[in-house]
């Protein structure tokens, strides 16, 4: 009896073994097959060739990145700009939180939640689409100050080079403010509320509670989300950059994943711009393992 | 000392409620003006308007009813939303399920999945695999490569891992297989987590455009999202060249490009916001189970 049941069990881990198969296989087919194409970088790829027939060329396209580094470092700036700029506006969704948090109208907070947290379901097409109804030389922005008579000529803020880092910051603060505040409302409403009785009874005020139990109650959360953020610095996507590039802000929007992808596909230099992305690949593992490393020490906690 | 603390909370209170006001506006506002505009009258909207919409018409929508191929690329872009979402879900689900079994390597294959979370290939790779594949220029692009998605695993497998196991074992008692086990109880099991990872998948296929961009050129696949997107830069362009050109009739009509531009923008982004306080719960759920590490 006992040996037909160990049968059948290892027939059952057997059989639930090969029906996992078709999906390990595919997680192989999509994402770790498309490693094979770093190939790429190394050789002298011509579209429609053979990849075995191309030129073999070592390293040539990764000296290429600092032969040309005045086009790197110009995409560079770029990316650490507005990475840097993002970086600073990582506290804003946890203010939000601790203020709206304060309020005592469960109604009312559940009003600005929902309000709130719409953009961040929106595509960049539709952000674009909205920014320029609002921000372009004919848009509602430039109309009203031109009736204010703050402004005598329309400007044309989605063309302006001098603040896009700024302009695409902003954008991105207004997408995911509310979202990215949702789970600071979760750590703040896991805190104790003894804490904040006790601290009352102790004559502490509004100010010195958010201080001393809110601050410290969500501040591992802000942490991990930070130093996540921080190994993310190079990837700041393509969807918000491609949205709103244009001739006129060019200079100052090509961030790196828009870069590679005007390499690749545009100009059609795929090997270089495999290179391209090799290097911010490689940039990004030290960051995150660098991060990790960080918060080890720390928190004594690893963050994957 | 009362009445001071009392007077500071009427102050803390007016000055909170004042900046979550501008806030929900600051949020708000784009939508609305967008809307207005789009049912205004086209001549009377040019001059401005701001608060409220003039001369109420739907003729804007009309235009963008007649534009070239706006249908075909609404049903294209719900015809992914509803097979992709389907898809992923119903992948992730069943192969999540699978991981929580004792199969053999059970550990490897986990980590074989999740290790795809921190790299991935670049864009032309990807590209070149995609081609590789005949994947180009068809309409599975949109829903193959993300129907298997780390995160949404990883989600599940944890979810699955909280259900009790007895239910499971007397369903298998009764001589119910693993594929029945799974459609007749965890599915059914799992409906917070799965509403949640369908609100995700839905809303990412909707908005969806780049995948569109770049490995569709057909244009009886273009999405809703990719059109808007290339109305809009056709429209950008005109305005560079000079800014007050943007009074060309569409077909005739007295209808400005910057009208149609807003209602289409509408029928774009009316389909999330109409279903978003339906999904609203689910998410806010799916953001918390995230935060708890698989």
């Amino acid at each position: 009896m006992i040996q037909i049941g160990r049968f059948r069990l290892k027939k059952e881990r057997f059989i639930l073994t090969l029906l996992a198969v078709p999906f390990i296989l595919f997680v192989f087919a999509f994402s770790y097959v498309p490693l094979f194409g770093w190939i790429l970088a190394f050789v002298n790829y011509k579209p429609g060739l053979n990849i075995w027939d191309c030129d073999f060329k070592g390293l040539f396209y990764f000296k290429l990145i600092f032969q040309d580094w005045n086009k790197m470092a110009s995409v560079l700036k770029n990316t650490l700009a507005m990475s840097f700029l993002g970086l600073v506006c990582t506290p804003l969704p946890a203010i939000f939180a601790i203020f709206l948090s304060e309020l005592p109208s469960a109604r009312f907070k559940k009003v600005v939640q929902t309000l709130t947290t719409i953009p961040n379901f929106i595509s960049w097409v539709i952000i674009y689409a909205l920014a320029y109804a609002l921000f372009s030389t004919e848009g509602v922005v430039n109309q009203l100050l031109l009736q204010a008579g703050v402004i005598e000529t329309a400007g044309n803020i989605l063309g302006n080079s001098r603040i896009t880092w700024v302009f695409q910051t902003i954008l991105n603060v207004w997408k995911v403010l509310g979202w990215n505040a949702i789970i600071y409302f979760a750590a703040i409403a896991g805190i104790d509320s003894e804490l904040y009785d006790a601290a009352s009874v102790d004559g502490a005020g509004r100010f010195h509670k958010i201080l001393h139990i809110t601050v410290p109650g969500i501040s591992s959360t802000f942490f991990v989300l930070l130093l996540l953020q921080v190994s993310n610095m190079l990837s700041l996507g393509i969807d918000q950059y491609l949205a709103f590039y244009n001739s006129m802000v060019a200079d100052k929007i090509l961030v790196l994943d828009l870069y590679v992808y005007r390499l690749g596909l545009i100009t059609q230099d795929y090997s270089y711009a495999t290179a391209v992305g090799i290097f911010k690949s490689l940039v990004s593992i030290i960051l995150l393992f660098s991060v990790n490393g960080i918060s080890k020490k720390l928190r004594g906690e690893s963050l994957v | 000392m009362q009445k001071t603390t009392k007077r500071n909370d009427r102050f803390f209170y007016g000055v909170t409620y004042l900046i979550m006001i501008l806030l929900m506006f600051i949020c708000f506002y784009p939508f609305y003006y967008v809307f207005i505009y789009s049912i205004s009258d086209s001549a009377l909207a040019q001059k401005g308007i701001s608060l409220f919409p003039k001369g109420v018409t739907l003729t804007n929508y009309m235009e963008v009813v007649k534009l070239d191929g706006i249908i075909r690329a609404f049903a294209v872009s719900l015809a992914r939303t509803v097979i992709g979402t389907v898809v992923t879900v119903t992948a992730c689900s069943f192969f999540a399920y699978l991981v929580t079994k004792e199969l053999y390597g059970r550990k490897y294959i986990y980590r074989f999945v999740i290790i795809t979370m921190y790299f991935n290939s670049g864009l032309i790779p990807y590209y070149l695999t995609m081609r590789a594949y005949h994947l180009t220029n068809t309409f599975w692009v949109y829903i193959i490569p993300g129907a298997i998605s780390a995160y949404y695993v990883v989600l599940l497998k944890t979810f699955i891992e909280s259900l009790p196991i007895s239910l499971e074992e007397s369903a298998k008692l009764d001589g119910a297989g693993y594929i029945t086990v799974f459609f007749k109880i965890i599915f059914p099991l799992s409906k917070p987590i799965l509403a949640t990872i369908t609100v995700f998948s839905a809303v990412a296929q909707w908005n969806n455009w780049f995948d569109n961009y770049i490995y569709v050129q057909s244009d009886r696949l273009k999405t809703l999202q990719l059109m808007l997107y290339e109305y809009l830069n056709q429209a950008s362009q005109i305005s560079q060249m000079s800014a007050s050109s943007l009074q060309h009739g569409l077909g005739g009509t007295s209808v400005t490009a910057q009208s149609v531009r807003m209602a289409i923008t509408m029928v774009a982004t009316l389909p999330v916001l109409f279903v978003y306080p339906f999904m609203q719960k689910h998410f806010v759920k799916g953001i918390m189970l995230g935060a708890v590490k698989g």
